[in-house]
């Protein structure tokens, strides 16, 4: 039996807390707004719940959690939620990677 | 109708020593340890439920519990009479 969960790191030894400021990349303002969207601020359609993002990166591999950054397991973690939840496929998410990949060459 | 309150503050608690699956926000650290009700919070859906796609209903009391650290971390070294606080739902809880 596991009794402590990866992500559960509470009291562990760890380095000192980086305490200075950083300016976030386009791409994880906008996944910081899918989230506010998706859990539906201002009476919009809610989609799914902060519990079902935090579910998600719980269950990301001890490795993933530990090299991906804050947004990129929060990413992760919504694309999972929304196939789980039937708000898209797993079929219509690999056409638009495959759209996108496109775009960028 | 949310859930009674069994707590009040000052109320010596146990934290359940329990390790089940799926999505749960009482760390690892506090469970089996014995603190003190400091306040209730308030009465919320169960976070356990709201992450598995159900409503979490009804509503359950969230505490904040004290815990002494030298209750929690064996040959705790700092000084003697110090805290950590944690928001702990009532289903965890039980009286000490």
């Amino acid at each position: 039996m596991i009794e402590r969960s990866h992500h559960d790191m509470g009291g562990l030894p760890a380095g000192p807390v980086e305490r200075g400021e950083h300016d976030y990349a386009e791409w994880e303002l906008r996944v910081d707004a899918l989230m506010t969207l998706l859990t539906g601020v201002r009476s919009a359609k809610k989609l799914m719940t902060v519990d079902e993002l935090r579910k998600n990166i719980e269950a990301l591999a001890p490795d993933a959690y530990d090299t991906m950054s804050y947004y990129e397991r929060w990413v992760i973690s919504i694309t999972q939620t929304l196939i789980q939840r039937g708000v898209i496929t797993t079929e219509q998410l690999a056409r638009k990677m495959l759209e996108v990949e496109k775009r960028g060459r | 109708m949310d859930v009674e309150r069994k707590f009040r503050p000052g109320e010596r608690v146990r934290v359940m020593k329990a390790y089940p699956l799926g999505h749960v926000r009482t760390p690892y650290y506090v469970r089996g340890c014995t603190g003190t009700i400091e306040r209730l919070c308030g009465a919320f859906p169960n976070p356990e439920e709201l992450a598995q796609m159900r409503d979490g209903l009804p509503a359950r009391p969230l505490y904040r519990v004290r815990f002494l650290h030298r209750d929690l971390w064996p040959g705790y070294g700092g000084d003697p009479a110090d805290v950590v606080e944690v928001e702990i739902f009532q289903h965890w809880l039980e009286a000490a």
